[in-house]
């Protein structure tokens, strides 16, 4: 879905040319959400760099043989489980001429062969085969020191932690405890120790938008409370309400988190600042649609988790799932969610779930406003004659926070990212 | 796969023919309220407890429960209405909804109408050319009411799998 191609969206600056403004992290230039450079430079040292990213869900590859094609950053990878169970995550490319040759989203197999010249390999991403390795009646044929184990697709280093499978390119990156940090590694927990996943299904989108704008937008609890006029009209978020935005010390990962209180007052003064954020006397006609079965040991109703650089994990009410985020260019960022639950689910628990699946995802009652707001944000950085935008919400602070109207996380974000990015 | 053919059906050619033609009108009214945007009916045209979702076709496949749209009952339908019409924050856009392709599959003693269609979106926001926004099936159940048809349950399967931003109107 490319843009009209003549339009200069600000692709082509050099990032020799670019300097962050005074150096202010209140003060984010439009050039990190659009330029070409900006966004190689993160592949290499964010994507490819002492990072853990999210691959699969080991519900999604439950037998030996069981592969899905999935992404590292924007790179196309195989992940898969072995004859003795052990998961493996290499690149989906072929080693002779470079072939994508896994086509299929998720199935099960005892090996892959590459359809252009029948390079075959086996679960653990080794080359095994070669077809006419020594030639044809001794003419042609690869080179006598040709061996198969030099010729392996690129693979990555693994970890998983109840049932989540992450992929890093680097060999020294830290541990995934360590990674996530203590606070966010106890929100994590809540939702994957324990319990068997059971996968209740898939979607994807693309957002016309760069991929770190949703960072952003799960790091930003102001607009949840004026941009969601469901949010506030039915009581789920609103200022004052109990809430928390739970970073780890680095800043790159955070929790936004909320209780949900369905006796809130909305003071007069709250109501006169969310005007147009609330509807008055709008009631639902499905009055048990927005119900919570408390089924988790936390204090919170709803918890949106961001892990760096590509992972949500959305414990909406009961509406449990993943977003993996594979950025496409500085320009749009494709979303792939895998919905859940658990195995010992009851059918009432599951169609709960089914019935606040309406509340995310590319149509949900609050999913429609991100994407569209992402797109807002990335069309007035494209085609503009202003700069940069602000974040000055509770200047105070940096990071954790537990007021709604603040935007010190993404300050938090920024400082690591200039950092990682030597920007 | 139900079989396409009418004669795979327990219907006369006849009745095959009548019984599509008329799901054809009410397909045609059903793309006129989305095209018009007019979201406040288009939950009659569902029976009191119909059920509506949208899926992608690897769920359907599967046998995977997820919609992005997942409704049961009409109530859940007007809620997604005033939801579109009040509280979704997005830009305008027109939608255009095509239909085609009517097979009736078969109908149950009770009276139930089986039948799958196809259909096209195009969405055409206000700065960008046309595009097809979705393509899929709809498999639909038909029960009659006080004579009009109405639908007991549409499964939309689409196979646009990579959904443009996203999807504000039903389709
Ligand atoms: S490109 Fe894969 S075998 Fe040649
Ligand atoms: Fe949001």
């Amino acid at each position: 879905m490319p843009d009209t191609p003549f339009i200069d969206d600000g692709s082509n600056v050099p990032l020799s040319e670019l300097r962050w403004p005074d150096d202010d992290l209140t003060r984010i230039p439009d050039w990190i959400y659009t330029s070409d450079e900006v966004f190689q430079r993160e592949r290499e040292r964010i994507f490819f760099g002492e990072s853990w990213c999210f691959v699969a869900l080991e519900a999604e590859i439950p037998e030996p043989g069981s592969f899905k094609r999935s992404y590292v950053g924007d790179v196309p990878v195989i992940v898969t489980r072995d004859e003795d169970g052990d998961i493996h995550v290499f690149e989906n490319r072929c080693a002779h001429r470079g072939a994508e040759f896994c086509r299929a989203l998720r199935g099960k197999a005892e090996n892959f062969t590459c359809p252009y010249h029948q390079w075959m390999y086996d679960l653990k991403g080794k080359l095994m085969a070669v077809p006419f390795r020594r030639g044809d009646h001794g003419e042609g044929g690869m080179p006598k020191d040709f061996k198969l184990e030099d010729h392996n697709p690129k693979s990555l280093n693994v970890t998983t932690r109840h049932g989540v499978v992450f992929a890093s390119f680097s060999e020294s990156v830290e541990s995934l405890e360590e990674y996530l940090g203590p606070e966010n590694l106890e929100q994590f927990d809540v939702v994957f120790k324990g319990r068997k996943l059971k996968i209740l299904g898939f979607y994807k989108n693309r957002l016309q938008g760069n991929w770190k704008l949703y960072h952003e937008n799960l790091k930003d609890p102001y607009h949840a409370t004026l941009l969601h006029v469901y949010l506030a009209t039915f009581r789920l978020m609103v200022a004052g309400q109990k809430s928390a935005m739970i970073c780890d010390e680095s800043g790159r990962h955070s929790t936004m988190a909320s209780a949900k209180d369905d006796n809130i007052e909305i003071g007069e003064e709250t109501a006169s600042q969310m005007k147009s954020a609330f509807r008055e006397g709008m009631e639902l006609n499905d009055p048990d649609f927005l119900n919570y079965v408390q089924e988790f040991d936390s204090p919170w109703t709803v918890t949106m988790q961001i892990i760096w650089p590509n992972l949500v994990v959305q414990r909406e009410l009961n509406t449990l799932g993943i977003r993996h985020i594979v950025p496409r260019g500085p320009h749009a960022l494709d979303m792939y969610w895998t919905m859940f639950g658990y195995e010992d689910d009851t059918p009432e628990l599951e169609r709960q779930r089914m019935k606040q699946g309406n509340l995310m995802g590319p149509s949900g009652y609050l999913g429609v406003d991100d994407n569209e707001a992402i797109k807002y944000l990335q069309d007035g950085f494209k085609h503009s004659h202003s700069q940069e935008g602000i974040v000055k919400l509770e200047p105070e602070k940096e990071g954790s926070t537990e007021t709604l109207i603040s935007e010190a996380s993404v300050r938090a974000l920024y400082r690591h990212y200039r950092q990682v990015m030597d920007i | 796969m139900a079989s396409t053919h009418p004669a795979g059906t327990n219907l006369s050619p006849e009745e095959a023919r009548a019984l599509r033609f008329e799901i054809e009108e009410f397909n045609t009214e059903y793309a006129r309220i989305l095209d018009e945007q007019d979201i406040d009916f288009w939950p009659d045209f569902f029976t009191a407890d119909g059920f509506y979702r949208v899926t992608a076709k690897e769920n359907h496949d599967e046998g995977l429960p997820v919609g992005l749209v997942w409704c049961d009952g009409r109530p859940m339908m007007q809620d997604r209405a005033a939801a579109v019409k009040t509280t979704m924050v997005h830009a305008p856009r027109y939608l255009r909804h095509y239909n085609s392709n009517v097979r009736v599959t078969g109908v149950d003693t009770d009276g139930t109408i089986h039948s799958e269609s196809n259909y096209l979106v195009i969405e055409t926001l206000m700065e960008q050319e046309s595009r097809i926004f979705q393509a899929g099936l709809y498999i639909d159940q038909f029960v009659r009411e006080d004579g009009v048809l109405r639908l007991k349950a549409r499964d939309c399967i689409y196979d646009s799998l990579l959904i443009p931003n996203d999807m504000v109107y039903p389709v």
